[in-house]
């Protein structure tokens, strides 16, 4: 999966996340999770990666599908008091969390397999139709990548003030909250200033280095479909097709 | 008595998990009040852990940090008035600036001690001109001033605590020469009308030369050398081995002395003036 085309990866994670929600009934949903199993076992991450990304949205999962579990028609399989719970909410409840860790899944294995700098490129070449409507793809998509690139040095420097600001007594960790919004203040000034110090400086160097915008620029690498990709597309497509076969000849299992 | 003392320090970073580090690795060194320690090392020898140890903004792994006698981590929750009482002034200082005024930003340390506005704003004074602040320059905003101005207001706010150690991790990096010899002179005068200990961590062998009583050598996380001065950069061999140099001038009078001057290693040029006028004389003496 790492040498697929970053466009292609892109691509068809945003097929398979509208196809999560297309698939309504068990049969479609079977074969998202081959799909899935698919793209995770050629990832070659190993399976712990996963779990760990799964973990920060564990209590969304659990919490949506519990209030999803009291929704839905059908025939009622437990009462009590004004609380029912129908054969359709528990199809609901499944769905809903299936849905939510596919859609973590897809996405980590995405990240996972494609490096900030293949992914923004890849975005740069998928919206340039977008040019058309005078959006500055280019623009965008280099912001994208400073950006990304900026956020383990912003949060070197916010710990470093941090301890400094520690250092000259400032209280971080007790008081009510507008003590504690207070208290961030001194950390807040200096990080914004040097921000823009940085900026400024990354800007003057990238100018020294004669960069002028999108207008004739080429690229160092240059991604290509390759026979590997084809096959990735034609083995999704084929999937989905299935999920669309599936929805029409079989009853959905959501009410 | 020490004002600082360290048993057994040892600092892990990641401790318990497969990537841990142990920058600061069994420690144990005694500091006695109104010493100027200089604190040198290669980087990446654990010198900035070891310092942060001392003033509670890292929790040691094992071993103790005692300040006056007494654990630091005896009552976490009283972990602030540790940091009042042992200063610290990081690495480029000047990028802790934040109010609108420079004096407001020296009161800042002295304001969260719980000190009466007037009180702060009187260490502030006496800290802004300990080193060489202007009074006009005191109801500025700190962004206009010069880069070593703002590294002298940084520092003020530190000195304006008042505190029995100052920790100062390298203050004169990235100062022109002049600016450097003048923020050490301030140092060293601060530190002899004060009383208070002082810790300088540098990588300018000079800078400590002229300055420090001691010397700690830090190599890998350990205190290999914790002598005094002179005795430290007499062994340039030692230092070299593990990637330090002694100053210019003690490197000379070294060589001297090897080539069978009877001189002792000098610390300064003027020292070492001192010590090669007598022999150059009696040289002359003998040429006739």
């Amino acid at each position: 999966m790492h040498r697929l085309d970053p466009r292609v990866k892109i691509s068809l994670t945003f097929l398979y996340i509208i196809f999560v929600f297309v698939a309504s009934n068990y049969q479609g949903i079977a074969v998202i999770a081959l799909l899935l199993s698919a793209v995770i076992m050629s990832s070659g991450i190993p399976f712990s990666q996963y779990l760990k990304s799964l973990k920060a949205i564990l209590f969304i999962v659990a919490f949506t599908s519990v209030l999803n579990l009291f929704y839905g028609s059908g025939k009622v399989v437990w009462q009590f008091k004004f609380m029912t719970i129908t054969e359709g909410g528990i199809s609901n409840a499944v769905f809903v969390a299936i849905r939510i860790v596919s859609l973590i899944l897809f996405s980590s294995a995405l990240t996972f397999t494609t490096s900030p700098t293949q992914l923004t490129d890849a975005m740069e070449r998928l919206m340039k139709p977008l040019k058309l409507f005078h959006v500055k793809v280019h623009e965008i998509a280099m912001m994208m990548t400073i950006a990304l690139r900026f956020i383990p040095t912003l949060l070197e420097e916010t710990d470093k003030i941090m301890n400094a600001q520690k250092a000259r007594g400032a209280d971080l960790e007790s008081g009510g909250i507008t003590q504690r919004i207070k208290s961030l203040i001194p950390i807040l000034i200096p990080l914004f200033i040097s921000s823009f110090r940085r900026a400024s400086d990354l800007a003057m160097a990238m100018e020294c280095r004669c960069y002028h915008g999108g207008e004739g620029r080429t690229k160092m690498k240059r991604l290509r479909i390759t026979g590997l990709d084809i096959w990735a597309v034609a083995f999704s497509a084929c999937l989905c097709c299935c999920v669309i076969i599936f929805k029409v000849r079989f009853p959905a299992a959501l009410r | 008595m020490p004002v600082i003392e360290t048993k057994n320090l040892t600092f892990t970073y990641g401790a318990g998990t497969p990537f841990g580090k142990t920058a600061v690795n069994d420690i144990s060194i005694s500091i006695e009040r109104g010493e100027f320690i200089g604190l040198i090392g290669h980087t990446g020898s654990g010198k900035s852990t070891f310092i942060q140890t001392l003033n509670g903004l890292l929790r040691p792994t094992s071993g103790k940090v005692l300040l006056n006698g007494r654990d630091i981590w005896a009552e976490p929750k009283k972990i602030r008035a540790v940091r009042f009482k042992v200063g610290m002034v990081f690495q480029y200082p000047e990028n802790q600036l934040f109010e609108d005024t420079v004096l407001k930003d020296i009161c800042f340390g002295p304001g969260n001690m719980g000190l009466s506005a007037g009180e702060a704003e009187k260490r502030a004074l006496k800290a802004a001109k300990a080193v060489g602040l202007t009074d006009d320059m005191l109801p500025k905003s700190p962004f206009e001033l010069s880069g070593g101005e703002k590294r002298r207001a940084a520092i003020a706010g530190v000195m304006a605590m008042d505190p029995d150690v100052l920790i100062l991790d390298e203050p004169t990096a990235g100062l022109d020469p002049n600016g450097r010899d003048m923020l050490l002179k301030q140092l060293s005068d601060y530190h002899r009308v004060r009383r208070n200990t002082v810790i300088l961590v540098s990588h300018s062998m000079e800078d400590i030369a002229k300055a420090a009583d001691r010397v700690l050598v830090m190599d890998s996380g350990k205190a290999v050398m914790f002598d005094k001065t002179e005795k430290v950069f007499a062994n340039g061999g030692e230092l070299q081995k593990i990637g330090l140099r002694v100053p210019q001038i003690t490197e000379i009078t070294l060589r001297l002395r090897k080539d069978g001057y009877n001189i002792r290693p000098a610390l300064t040029v003027e020292q070492a003036v001192r010590e090669l006028l007598p022999v150059m004389k009696k040289r002359r003496a003998e040429n006739g």
